[in-house]
């Protein structure tokens, strides 16, 4: 439960975390709310050698109108998701989902740039952000440059992030008016999901999976099923094509495809009332 | 403040413990520091079962900041501690010595100037395993061919007995026949084990500070096993977070007072949370077959119970709770004139087994409770309607059950009916019934318990001495750990001087300053320490009267305590001496105020009770939300109904989790595959529905103040409550029985199984080797003796 020595260095801005990253190559990683790398630190199943903290990087951490899209910093606490005017009234299905982040102490220091770059196929925000159809910028030595979210996640904790990139900005399409539903299963309140749907109903049907596979991964099945009009019921049958979800503690693959199945169908129902 | 003599007892005054634990002041084991101390850590197996090959210390040894590291070859240890020996052959050293026989076991001790150096060595021993053969499954452990922790067992089976009634189940007209689980589950009090030892002490040769519920018992223990005077060692157990059956001297704890002896420098162990939950006994861990035998109209004729009982890695003592309160209480509640009571306890390759929060009474109460569920179900007679008709009646009280149990006193039908009234278990039904006709998608499920269980039984010390400003010191044997003893305590000797609460000061906990005691386990303290402050309060109060009548020249007879912190003349206001002169005079002619006193040995109390537990089933995914809880909890006479009330709560947290969340899995290897937080489904205040508690008052006749345990009662009656909720909301469609805990994915099977036609049957035959096992003999007897007086 204590982390292996390593050394700690603070940036100041995107293009400093950027030159340290290139600086100290494999033996660095970046820190923002150690919510997910600190817990890896501490079973010492993570052990680099030079931390790079950009939390306090200031500027990242904002929650922006900019024309049809929704711009958030990429250290946008879970909480600030989940308190924004602006996200509640433009893209409720991240405010939700934020909210549905652990516990509040989680919430006050996980950022979605940190949970996006973690890449956790159980983590929720991931999942919004790709049924939101989302675009995310990251910032390297030759500048930035522009990741779709449905590029970005390639294998289990394995993302489009090179080495010696930061994620700087998130976003997302304005969605106000727009139907959505977060289902999230769980067996304790402050669990991560067992499984869990994200969707978004806005002229197109938008619905990711949470835990079934070994990435966040979009329903394309289901979406299509309800472009070509079928029932809720039908498209909800197709939830767990494509996927592969684990077997561990929490539920056998079996009973998460049932789960996708139930939890797609409330997640379209509740999305189109 | 006025205070009249006898009006704390029974009244909720507030916690005294309280301002120093919000305030930080707490003075828990970690929070100790100590000029010199050293900081030790272990390397544990993280293997299941395997032969030590080598261990190689060099690189650790070469680290900065390390002192020592040491495997057992190197220092001459004691063994383990053990409460209770269920074998000869079973020892454990205290570490591990050849082989390892669970992950976790600890098997190389690394001492450091800091936590983070010992811990930075500790990763850098290396140590080589030859992986031997696993056993995890408690059933395969019978089989004599399954890879065996100490070959002059020849297999894992530490003890197997056949006891009770040859043919308990003749006459019945119907046999409902059950296989249950009650699963292994982690302990994980908020504080982990904790130990600083210091040697370096003038007044002792070793100064231990343990995170422990019975620091007599440690003393006595450590002292034992490292040959010492235990006039020479001190323990003190400090503020403890949380203990709940575990917390005793550990073999960690023998570690590092060897090394500290050895070092002649204070030695700190902290268990981190991770190693808590491998390292920490577990408990429950039984798998029980049970048929009960009845007759058409509902009345029980005998019951056979086969069961086998988890002793974990090593042969942890708590394996030997089957055969002791879990077999003590298998009649429950009831009449049942013919009982069977087979019993194997074997070893695994798991964490070893010792006592969690009711520690073989819950086990108890769970199968009876479940059995008797599904009687109601089979003969269609309504769940209460059939416990009623076979409950143990108020006039029949004290009665010797048929397992040999001395029940004190009872009125269950008493508990049975508030708590229905209190649930409203009529209206519930009717909404049930709607539920099921329209076909909802969260069904309602009511469950129903009955239970009776076991605390106490012994003797135990107090001191009481008034001091001559008028502060009256009271000590106790018995060592909380968060229970409110000081406050309970206070109250009771307050009542008896006349004081206020603030006059007495409460001193437990520290064999240097308590003379002996028992220390606190099996919700024993009010019930024998609060009747020995009670006692002994009463034998100071009979000599300061004396020597009053003597000072204002009355009789004995005359002399009353005036409840404004005096005593005078009855009838004469103007005479009286407070507290303050009487003791000033008292310890002027040489005889202080001061009263040391042993209890007699007093019997064990039964505390009983009725739990209503409503829940609602997602039929889509099987998902069980506890809608409510309803609780009557008859602990006896109350002293302060606050407390009570804690330790409700605080047992129906513990009792609803087993039903519903907690279980320590391993892997077919033995690899704990919920050894963290994240996996290992300890509940939270968001899980759990609001409780209403309520309390039936019959008095126990077997000690002064009519107490019963309480802290443990809850757990007992909670647990069975919820799993038969569970099960009586699938009912109507055939589901006769689910497994704790009940998970999502257990309840959705179920309902899928129901749906197709599949269910499986309840029940299944045991493995032959529990037929083979020789019938009691004097040695059971013996064995049964002491699992009896393992009362946690
Ligand atoms: C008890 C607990 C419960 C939790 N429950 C949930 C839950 O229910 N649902 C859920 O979704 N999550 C849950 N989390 C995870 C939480 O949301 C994390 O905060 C989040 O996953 C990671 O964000 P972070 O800022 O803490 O990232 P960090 O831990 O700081 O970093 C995570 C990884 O991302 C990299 N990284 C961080 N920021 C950037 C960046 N800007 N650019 C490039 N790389 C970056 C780091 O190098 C690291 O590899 C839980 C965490 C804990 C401790």
């Amino acid at each position: 439960m204590i982390p292996a020595a390593f050394e700690y260095v603070r940036a100041e801005s995107a293009e400093e975390a950027v030159a340290l990253l290139v600086e100290h190559g494999d033996d660095a990683k970046l820190i923002a709310g150690g919510h997910s790398l600190l817990p890896l630190m501490k079973l010492r199943l993570a052990t680099p050698t030079v931390l790079v903290d950009i939390g306090r990087v200031p500027g990242l951490s904002y929650i922006e109108e900019r024309g049809d899209e929704i711009a958030i910093g990429a250290l946008a606490r879970h909480h600030d998701l989940e308190t924004s005017a602006v996200l509640k009234e433009q893209v409720p299905l991240l405010a939700a989902t934020a909210h549905q982040v652990g516990d509040p102490q989680v919430r006050h220091r996980g950022t979605l740039g940190g949970t996006l770059a973690h890449g956790d196929p159980a983590s929720d925000l991931p999942a919004a952000v790709l049924a939101l159809g989302g675009t995310l910028v990251a910032q390297g030595p030759n500048g930035r440059r522009e990741i779709s979210a449905l590029e970005f996640f390639r294998g289990f904790l394995e993302t489009a992030l090179g080495a010696d990139e930061v994620l700087v900005e998130i976003r997302v399409p304005k969605a106000a008016g727009a139907g959505w539903s977060f289902q999230k299963f769980n067996r304790r309140a402050q669990d991560w999901a067992i499984v869990g749907v994200a969707a978004v109903v806005n002229g197109t049907t938008g619905i990711a999976l949470v835990n079934m596979g070994s990435t966040p991964l979009r329903a394309t099945a289901v979406e299509e099923a309800v472009r070509s009009g079928a029932s809720v019921t039908d498209a909800a049958a197709a939830a767990s094509q494509g996927t592969d979800p684990p077997s561990d503690v929490n539920a056998s693959s079996e009973y998460r495809r049932h789960l996708a199945t139930v939890l797609v169908r409330r997640a379209l129902e509740e999305a189109s009332s | 403040m006025t205070v009249g003599a006898g009006t704390f007892s029974g009244t909720p005054v507030r916690r005294v413990e309280d301002p120093d634990l919000l305030r930080g002041a707490g003075t828990f084991v970690d929070n100790l520091k100590i000029d010199g101390m050293l900081s030790l850590s272990f390397v544990r197996s993280p293997i299941a079962h395997a032969t030590i090959r080598s261990v190689d210390v060099t690189a650790a040894r070469e680290m900065p900041g390390v002192v020592g590291v040491y495997s057992a070859a190197d220092l001459e240890l004691p063994d383990a501690p053990a409460l209770m020996a269920l074998h000869p052959a079973a020892i454990r050293p205290s570490l591990a010595k050849g082989t390892v026989n669970f992950v976790g076991d600890p098997v190389v001790a690394v001492v450091a100037e800091t936590r983070a150096a010992a811990m930075d060595a500790a990763e850098l021993v290396e140590i080589d395993y030859e992986p031997l053969g696993v056993v995890v499954d408690m059933e395969e452990a019978l089989d004599r061919g399954s890879p065996a922790q100490f070959e002059s067992l020849g297999g894992n089976v530490v003890i197997g007995l056949r006891t009770g009634s040859e043919d308990p189940l003749a006459g019945a007209d119907v046999v409902v026949r059950g296989r249950f689980e009650n699963q292994r589950v982690a302990v994980v009090p908020m504080e982990g084990s904790a130990i600083v030892v210091d040697p370096t002490g003038t007044d002792f040769d070793l100064t231990v500070h343990l995170s422990c519920q019975m620091p007599h018992v440690a003393r006595a223990g450590l002292a034992k096993l490292l040959g010492m005077d235990q006039e020479r060692v001190r323990v003190i157990a400090p503020h403890v977070g949380g203990a709940f059956g575990a917390k005793h001297l550990s073999a960690e704890g023998v570690v590092a007072s060897k090394l500290a002896l050895e070092l002649g420098r204070p030695v700190k162990w902290v268990e981190t949370r991770s190693e808590n939950l491998v390292a920490m006994a577990h408990g429950r861990g039984q798998v029980q077959y049970v048929e009960l035998g009845l007759r058409r109209d509902g009345t029980f004729v005998g019951m056979r119970c086969r069961m086998v009982g988890d002793a974990g890695g090593y042969g942890g003592f708590g394996g030997i709770l089957v055969l002791g309160q879990t077999k003590l209480m298998a009649q429950g509640v009831y009449h049942i004139p013919a009982i069977a009571f087979d019993v194997a306890i074997v070893t695994t390759n798991t964490t070893p087994m010792g006592a969690y929060r009711g520690a073989g009474r819950p086990e108890a109460a769970a199968f009876v409770e479940r059995i008797v569920d599904m009687a109601a179900d089979e003969l269609g007679i309504d769940p209460v309607e059939l416990r009623r008709k076979n409950f143990i009646r108020p006039d029949e009280f004290p009665l010797t059950t048929v397992m040999g149990a001395d029940y004190d006193s009872g009125d269950y039908g008493a508990a049975l009916d508030e708590v229905l009234r209190l649930a409203d278990y009529d209206a519930l039904r009717r909404e049930q019934d709607e539920r099921r006709r329209r076909g909802d998608r969260m069904q309602l499920g009511i469950g129903v318990s009955t239970y009776v269980e076991v605390t106490g039984g012994g003797a135990e010390f107090s001191e009481v001495e008034v001091h001559d400003d008028g502060t009256i010191t009271v000590k106790a044997g018995t060592s909380a750990h968060g229970q409110g003893h000081a406050t309970a305590f206070s109250q009771i000797a307050a009542d008896q001087f006349g004081v206020p609460i603030e006059q007495i000061r409460y001193v437990q906990s520290d064999t240097a300053l308590v003379a002996r005691g028992r220390g606190t386990g099996g919700s024993r303290s009010v019930q024998l320490g609060g009747t020995a402050v009670l006692q002994t309060s009463k034998l100071v109060v009979e000599r300061a009267k004396e020597l009053v009548a003597e000072l204002l020249e009355t009789a004995p007879e005359d002399v009353v305590v005036t409840g404004d912190g005096r005593l005078g003349v009855a009838g004469v206001p103007s005479k009286a001496l407070s507290w303050g002169e009487v003791a000033r005079v008292a310890a002027e002619r040489g005889a202080p105020l001061l009263v040391q006193h042993d209890t007699e040995r007093a019997g064990s109390t039964y505390p009983f009770g009725a739990h209503v537990a409503v829940v609602e089933v997602d039929m889509e995914t099987g998902r069980v939300v506890p809608l409510r809880h309803v609780a009557v909890d008859d602990c006896g006479v109350i002293v302060n109904p606050m407390l009570v009330d804690g330790q409700v709560h605080g047992g129906l947290a513990s009792g609803i989790s087993q039903a519903l969340w907690e279980q320590f899995l391993y892997d077919d290897d033995g690899n704990p595959i919920t050894s963290t937080l994240a996996e290992y489904a300890m509940p939270s205040a968001a899980e759990l529905p609001s409780f209403v508690t309520a309390h039936t008052e019959t008095p126990s006749p077997l000690n002064d103040l009519g107490a019963k345990g309480i802290g443990e009662s809850a757990t007992v009656g909670s647990t069975p409550a919820v799993q038969n909720a569970v099960v009586d909301a699938l009912s109507h469609l055939g589901v006769r029985h689910i497994d704790m805990p009940c998970t999502p994915e257990r309840v959705w099977r179920a309902i899928t199984a129901a749906q197709a036609g599949t269910l499986p049957d309840p029940w299944r035959e045991p493995r032959p080797e529990m037929a083979g096992f020789p019938r009691e003999g004097a040695a059971g007897e013996e064995l049964e003796r002491g699992a009896e007086s393992v009362n946690l």
